[in-house]
Order: C-alpha cells, then sequence, then structure tokens
C-alpha cells in the first residue's frame, strides 16, 4: 500500500514538472507581455519597459525562465522555511499574496458548492432510480439533460436579472399578490401529484394538500409581512423538527424500531429547550464557537442514541444525530434570519441585499451574522449557477449506479429473504450505488476547482479563475503557474483519492502493489 | 413431410421469418425506438438546414435578405417582428441590435460557427483520442506508458488554460476567416484525454479475446487487428463519447468566445453574441434570449441523441425495471401474520 501511495505520487511529480514546463512555454508564447506599454504614450515608456522586463526576467528566454521559476516554487514545498516564492504578477504584487485571497474564496464558493450538487444531485438520482419510467424519473431526466445543456453565462445573466434584482425589487415591498400565490400554490400541487405514488385518488389528494399547504405559507408569509423581518420561532422549529424526526427516522431505522424514533424526538426537544439558553450565547458568535457548538450537536445525537439503548444503538445514534444537526442549522438559520433587518437596512446595503457580482461589501461593518448574511449573499447566485451544472451529472451518476445495483442479484436475495424495501434500498443498494459515485465526486472535486473558471468570471467572483483568465490576457505567466500548480496538485491529490477511496469502499479492487 | 420441412426452422430458430439482425441493424432498430432521440435528431437537422440555408456557406449565398455585420435602419426600435400566428417573419424576426444589424442574420451566422467548431473539435478530438487509446491499448508496455504518462499530463492542465492558450495563439497565425477552424482545432488537441483512456480499457480487454488470437494466427498484421477485428468492436463506446463529448465542446466554444478568447469580433459565434448583448438585457432582451436558446437547443439534442445512442449500444441498463419489480413484489402472496406492516 505504501509502496504504491510513495510511486503514484512519485508519478505524480513528474507529471506535474512536465506539465507545468508545458503551461509556462505555451502562457509565455501566447503574446507579448510588453504590448499595453508599447502602445502608450507615457514619456517614461522606456523606464517602464525596463522596470517590467527587470521585474519578471523578460531578457531571459522563456525555457530557461521556467527554471528560475521552479527554483523559487521548490521551496514552497519545503517545510518550515516560510521563504514560498511564485514570483511577480506583472502589476509587481507577489503571486503567493494574490493567490492565497484568491484560493481561500475559490474553496469557499466551490466546497458549498459541491457538497450541495452532491447530496440534492444524488438524492434525485436513487429517487427516480427507484421509480424508473415514471412521471417524476422523465420530468427529472429532462431537467437533468437541460441544466447540463445551459451555458454557465448565460444562466449567470438570467439570475441576475431574476433572482437577484427581480428579488431586491420585491423586498422593497414584500407582498405578494394572490395571482402569484394560486400560480406557484398549482405549481406545488403538480408538484405534489408527481411525486406522489399510489392510486390516483390518493395522488390527487396529494395535490390537494400541496396546493393548500403553499397556498397558506404563501398567504401567511405575505399578511405577516415576513421578508421583511424573516424568523423561525419555536413553533415553526417545532413542526419542522419533528416531520424531520420522522424522515429521519424513516431512513435511518424505520417507523417500527420505537426506539430510533424517540431518540430523534429527544434531540428535537434537546434543541428546542436550548433554543433561548442559547441565544445570549449566540449574540457573541465567532467561527471557532460555531464549530465547536456543531461538534457538540453531533455529540449530543451520539449521546442520546446511545443512551435509548436497545438491541441496535447504531440505528438509534444515526437518527437521532441526523436530527439534531438539522434542528441545530434551524437554529442557526434562524439566528441568521434575525440579523437580517440589521443587514437589510445598513447603508452600504441600502436595501438590495442579494449582490449580482463581487464577492463581499466593501467596507461593510457590522457582527458576525451581518458579515455572514453579506456572504452568504454574495456567494448565493454563483453557487446556484455551479450547483445547477453539477447536479445534472450526479443525478445521471446516481441513477445509472443505482440501477445497476438493483439488477444485482445480491438484492433479489434480499428480497427473497423477505427483508423490508427499506432495508433493501438503505442497507444493500444505497451503500453500494455510493461506491462508484464517492470515487466521481473525489475525482470531480479536483477538477472543480479549476472549473469555475466561467462562473467567477461571469460574477466577477475574486476567486483563482478570476486571477487566472486576467492573467492569461495580460500574458502574465506567473499567476497563471500559480493557479495552476494550485489545480494541477489538486487534480493529482484528488485523482489518488479517488482510486484509495475506490479499494478503501469496495473490497474487490484492490490496489497493485 | 411438408410439414415437417416447415416446422425444422422454427426449432433452429434459423428460417427467413427469424433471421437474425446484424449488430448495426439492432442498434438503428433500438434507436428508432427512441422517441426522445429521434424527435431531438429531427430538431438538430432542422436548425442545421435552418441556419446553413438562411446565412449562406462557403460563399453560396443563403435565402435571407440580411448579412450578419451589415447595418440597417432600425425599425420599430429593433424589436422582433417574429409571428407565429399567422407565421410570418416580418423585417426582422429575431429583432435588431442597437446598430441596426439583424439578430437573426447573427444568430445563424452564430449557429454556424459553433457548430462548426464543434465538429472540428469532435472529429479531431475523437481521431487523436481512438488512435492513443487503440496503440497503448494494443501494445501495452512502454508504448502504454508514454502514451499514458502524456494524457495524464494534459489531464492535469485545465482543459481551459489549454483552450485558451492554443486558441489565442491560433487567431495570432491564421487569417480571419479560417479562425474559427483554428480554434476548433487547437481545441481538439486538447478533449482527446478522457476518449484515450476509455479507448485504451475497451481495447485492453478486447485484445484478450479468442477472435483476436484467431486473427493474429490468421497472419493479421497488426494495424489489421486494430483496424478491423478490434475497432469495429468498441465503435460503440466511441460513438457516444464523441456524441456526448460534443455538447460539452459547444459549451466549452461558446464559453471561451464569450471571455473572449475563442472566435472574435467581426466573425460572430453564439458565445460572443451574448458576450456583447448582455448589458443590454433590460433594454433589449431579445438580443440575448435568441442565442442563449439556441445553444441549450443545440445542446440539449445532443445530449438526448447521445443518450439515445447509448441506450441503442448498450442495453444493460434495461433489465431493471421498478415498477414491474414493484408490482411483482406486491402480487406475491403474503404470509399469513402482521401482513399490514411493510
Amino acid at each position: 500500500m505504501v509502496t504504491y501511495i510513495v510511486r503514484r505520487l512519485f508519478t505524480a511529480v513528474l507529471i506535474l514538472l512536465g506539465a507545468s514546463f508545458l503551461v509556462y512555454q505555451l502562457t509565455a508564447l501566447s503574446g507579448d507581455p510588453l504590448a499595453d506599454l508599447r502602445e502608450s504614450n507615457q514619456p517614461n515608456k522606456e523606464q517602464l519597459i525596463q522596470q517590467r522586463v527587470e521585474l519578471l526576467n523578460l531578457d531571459v528566454p522563456a525555457p530557461l525562465r521556467y527554471f528560475r521559476w521552479l527554483g523559487g516554487a521548490a521551496q514552497c514545498l519545503v517545510p518550515f522555511v516560510g521563504s514560498c516564492d511564485l514570483g511577480f504578477a506583472i502589476n509587481g504584487q507577489p503571486v503567493t499574496e494574490a493567490l492565497g485571497r484568491a484560493m481561500g474564496m475559490t474553496i469557499l464558493l466551490v466546497t458549498g458548492a459541491a457538497i450541495l450538487a452532491v447530496v440534492v444531485g444524488v438524492c434525485l438520482g436513487i429517487v427516480t432510480a427507484l421509480r424508473q419510467y415514471s412521471t417524476l424519473d422523465y420530468g427529472v431526466t429532462f431537467m437533468a439533460f437541460l441544466f447540463f445543456s445551459l451555458p454557465v453565462f448565460w444562466v449567470a445573466v438570467l439570475l441576475k436579472e431574476y433572482a437577484a434584482i427581480g428579488f431586491n425589487n420585491f423586498l422593497r415591498e414584500p407582498h405578494i399578490p394572490p395571482a402569484t400565490i394560486a400560480v406557484i400554490a398549482l405549481v406545488s400541487g403538480i408538484l405534489w401529484y408527481i411525486c406522489a405514488r399510489g392510486t390516483v385518488k390518493r395522488r390527487l389528494l396529494a395535490a390537494v394538500t400541496g396546493f393548500v399547504l403553499a397556498a397558506g405559507i404563501l398567504w401567511a408569509l405575505s399578511v405577516t409581512r415576513w421578508f421583511s423581518t424573516p424568523g423561525l420561532g419555536l413553533a415553526v422549529i417545532l413542526i419542522a423538527g419533528v416531520a424531520i424526526a420522522f424522515g429521519a427516522t424513516t431512513l435511518a431505522a424505520g417507523l417500527k424500531n420505537r426506539r430510533a424514533l424517540y431518540s430523534a424526538l429527544a434531540a428535537v426537544a434537546v434543541g428546542l429547550v436550548l433554543y433561548f439558553p442559547l441565544q445570549p450565547l449566540l449574540a457573541q458568535a465567532t467561527t471557532l464557537m460555531i464549530a465547536l457548538l456543531a461538534i457538540a450537536t453531533i455529540l449530543v445525537g451520539i449521546g442520546i442514541g446511545y443512551l435509548m439503548g436497545g438491541y441496535d444503538r447504531r440505528q438509534n445514534i444515526n437518527a437521532a444525530a441526523i436530527t439534531a444537526v438539522l434542528v441545530a442549522g434551524m437554529v442557526l438559520l434562524d439566528r441568521y434570519m434575525q440579523a437580517w433587518p440589521a443587514y437589510f437596512g445598513n447603508s452600504r446595503i441600502n436595501g438590495r441585499p442579494i449582490a449580482t457580482i463581487g464577492s463581499e461589501t466593501p467596507n461593510l461593518r457590522g457582527d458576525y451574522w451581518v458579515q455572514g448574511l453579506d456572504t452568504f449573499t454574495h456567494l448565493l447566485l454563483p453557487t446556484i449557477a455551479l450547483l445547477l451544472i453539477s447536479l445534472a451529472s450526479y443525478s445521471r451518476y446516481a441513477r445509472s449506479s443505482m440501477l445497476e445495483i438493483m439488477n444485482m442479484d445480491y438484492i433479489r436475495t434480499a428480497r427473497a429473504k423477505g427483508l423490508g424495501e427499506r432495508t433493501v434500498v438503505m442497507r444493500h443498494a444505497f451503500r453500494n450505488a455510493l461506491i462508484p459515485i464517492a470515487t466521481i465526486v473525489a475525482f470531480d472535486i479536483g477538477g472543480l476547482i479549476g472549473g469555475a473558471v466561467i462562473t467567477e468570471r461571469v460574477f466577477a467572483f475574486a476567486g483563482m479563475g478570476q486571477l487566472f483568465i486576467e492573467a492569461l490576457v495580460r500574458v502574465d505567466p506567473n499567476p497563471v503557474m500559480g493557479v495552476f500548480l494550485v489545480t494541477g496538485i489538486m487534480a493529482l491529490v484528488f485523482n489518488l483519492i479517488a482510486d484509495l477511496l475506490y479499494s478503501a469502499l469496495d473490497p474487490r479492487v484492490r490496489v497493485k502493489v | 413431410m411438408t410439414t415437417m420441412t416447415t416446422s425444422a426452422p422454427e426449432i433452429q430458430g434459423t428460417g427467413p421469418e427469424k433471421q437474425g439482425l446484424s449488430q448495426g441493424q439492432i442498434v438503428r432498430k433500438r434507436f428508432i425506438g427512441n422517441a426522445a432521440a429521434i424527435a431531438s435528431l429531427v430538431i438538430f437537422v432542422m436548425i442545421l438546414v435552418l441556419a446553413f440555408s438562411a446565412g449562406g456557406f462557403m460563399g453560396i449565398p443563403g435565402w435571407w435578405k440580411y448579412t450578419h455585420n451589415e447595418v440597417n435602419d432600425l425599425i420599430n426600435g429593433g424589436r422582433p417582428t417574429l409571428q407565429v400566428f399567422p407565421f410570418s417573419f416580418g423585417e426582422h424576426p429575431f429583432g435588431q441590435d442597437r446598430l441596426g444589424r439583424d439578430t437573426f442574420a447573427q444568430t445563424m451566422r452564430g449557429v454556424q460557427i459553433s457548430v462548426l467548431v464543434m465538429f472540428i473539435i469532435g472529429i479531431v478530438g475523437g481521431a487523436i483520442g481512438v488512435v492513443v487509446g487503440a496503440l497503448a491499448g494494443y501494445f501495452r508496455g512502454w508504448v502504454d506508458n508514454v502514451l499514458m504518462r502524456l494524457t495524464d499530463i494534459v489531464i492535469v492542465i485545465p482543459l481551459i488554460i489549454l483552450a485558451a492558450v492554443l486558441g489565442q495563439m491560433a487567431s495570432r497565425v491564421v487569417a480571419s476567416n479560417l479562425q474559427p477552424l483554428a480554434l476548433g482545432l487547437m481545441v481538439g488537441l486538447v478533449v482527446w484525454t478522457g476518449l484515450a483512456r476509455l479507448v485504451r480499457a475497451e481495447f485492453l480487454s478486447l485484445r484478450e479475446r479468442e477472435f483476436v488470437d484467431a486473427a493474429r494466427i490468421a497472419g493479421a498484421s497488426n494495424a489489421r487487428i486494430i483496424f478491423r477485428h478490434i475497432l469495429p468492436n468498441a465503435v460503440g463506446v466511441i460513438i457516444v463519447f464523441v456524441t456526448l463529448s460534443m455538447s460539452s465542446a459547444i459549451l466549452l466554444e461558446t464559453s471561451l468566445s464569450y471571455v473572449g478568447m475563442g472566435v472574435k469580433a467581426p466573425d460572430v459565434s453564439l458565445g460572443l453574441l451574448i458576450s456583447q448583448n448582455q448589458e443590454a438585457f433590460s433594454t433589449r432582451p431579445w438580443l440575448f434570449w435568441w442565442p442563449g436558446m439556441f445553444i441549450v437547443a443545440i445542446c440539449l439534442c445532443i445530449n438526448f441523441i447521445g443518450d439515445g445512442l447509448r441506450d441503442a449500444f448498450d442495453p444493460r441498463q434495461k433489465k431493471f425495471n421498478a415498477k414491474r419489480a414493484r408490482d411483482v413484489v406486491a402480487r406475491r402472496p403474503r404470509p399469513a401474520g402482521p401482513a399490514k406492516e411493510q
């Protein structure tokens, strides 16, 4: 195993060397870095050219300049020396500095979108596989193909127009006209009809429920002017918490397992009891505190499940932990919503909260929650754009993987043993269907970090993609190399992880030592 | 006697009415049975015919009265004149831009360029991928090692870096009217990696089969074995992959043009049109909608065609039918006892 990893890493280094040489030469050859100065009319033109030649060592031919760059970059790999030298950008800024900032922003954007896309995509894929050839399946398949065919820059303009400008206009006077309520409720009814299964009568009942629910909720939101002062409140957390508890138990243990259900409900109760004591603590939140609270939440969930006992504690623990995390998420969401009026009324925001471009509002002052909301509103549109596009492929992968698993003999065996549908799907099929998806996800994340180039460009999001394109246009090899180094290492590392993950998850696959 | 002769073929299953279908016939039959794929194919062909006949191509004039860079008088503020009932194109069916250029002519020209680039990318990328994958998979050993490390290098470099740099270089070297061709060629030089890996895997498994041994014993040369014996068996995977990669190729081309690294003005591509007109979304939305709709339509059609081809070549996934499985489970006689709990 260790030999395998060492050998892979050794090849990876060689590949990286070859590829970086190629990228450097290509970038250097792609144009003239002095073009803008040559055309300028400034009196000290010669001096400026001289300065830039000095800064970027342009008097050295590109192949040799690469080795000089390599010498600097190699220092980054030596730990604890702290002398990382990736050269200078064309404007004199050290690349390490710009790259560090851009990398943070890109990772923030990509992780959120990737996690959401995987979770939603896999769920959709599994559900459509289980209900193959139903209206739901055809609908989701069509949507997946549609999303897959959308150019991201086109979606971006639409999102800016409708999700940002339109929504901001709506927020000025958050009143939903009855016609809109009717249309949305009708759509909701149709969705419920498609998602429900069983006889036509049952599905129609579901459609009516969906219609009434959507209409009621929208009407209530409009009448109470919820969008001006959003919040969940204890009542909503209670109702949604109980629903989550039942849902999590159904998936993790099955409703027949009463102990699991009681563990999940206990987790909801703990969340509700802690709601008020937590508020003063959350008022002075820091990132570290939120992280600690998140860990504490999971531990509480595990503890409840463990204390509930029974013959299979694992199921209680799963149900309680999932419920605890989701309920805690709602409490957190509620806290963010409480900060909304402060953010909305902030003079820098001026009542137009959803940002169309950029990664943060400059000079925004506010506490932890306001700053958090600012990040959210800036991440919202690029995340949706990335989500829509990667969602489609994950749902297709998950669907075909699940369909293949459902064909396996051991699934037939499981059914023949008389196991319930939940056990067959969740225990026997779902876990095995995840194996190929896990490797695809690992492989994708490596590529995604470099793949957000266009998205970042469209939303003027100050990430690595933006840095890269700007550098490429100005024929500036050092930032291009910096970005490439990050994406290349990511791609190779995640490639290795994907292979190792496959052999770890699927005992039939062994790495060759 | 007569009864015996008529029943004999039935037993053996070789009678004229039960004659086996060739692989190609089976695939064709399955593909034609796929309504979504056929509908997409028809729409795609219609888009192509519309674009190439309206705008004219390679010096042959089209039937549309305006060209893409001709500046006309603004009619009715440049609003689209397309009418569905009764159908009429009007003066400027897709409207006009700020300068008065006809959006229909521009969009048609954009479709031509984008589709052309897409096909070149598909053909070049497909050819390189097949050759590299076939050589690596067939010869194994050091050939495989060298080619696969080369593939790894190209894979590691993000696609957009390579495409952007190569595309930019191409646009400097080549005359401007050949620019899209050069762009397609350059991007094609980059996108072959996935196909090469796929073809290599196919070849690695196919080369161990008996028919390859048989061919070798019969004295066939390596080239003959590769092209006549192994490649036809891998053609399904290749066609499907190339088709689906064409839809990402058109997205890549439009993205590059959008960023300003692909097709450049005065020529038009769908991505370039959107990039030029996105600022005018609130005042002249049609400038933005039409090119976008055509990108989505082309891409969607190709995806459905590719999916149909995949189903036609590889029917494995059709075996499990959740609905039927559920019906079987539902019809299964339940054991006595707590039957309601399920």
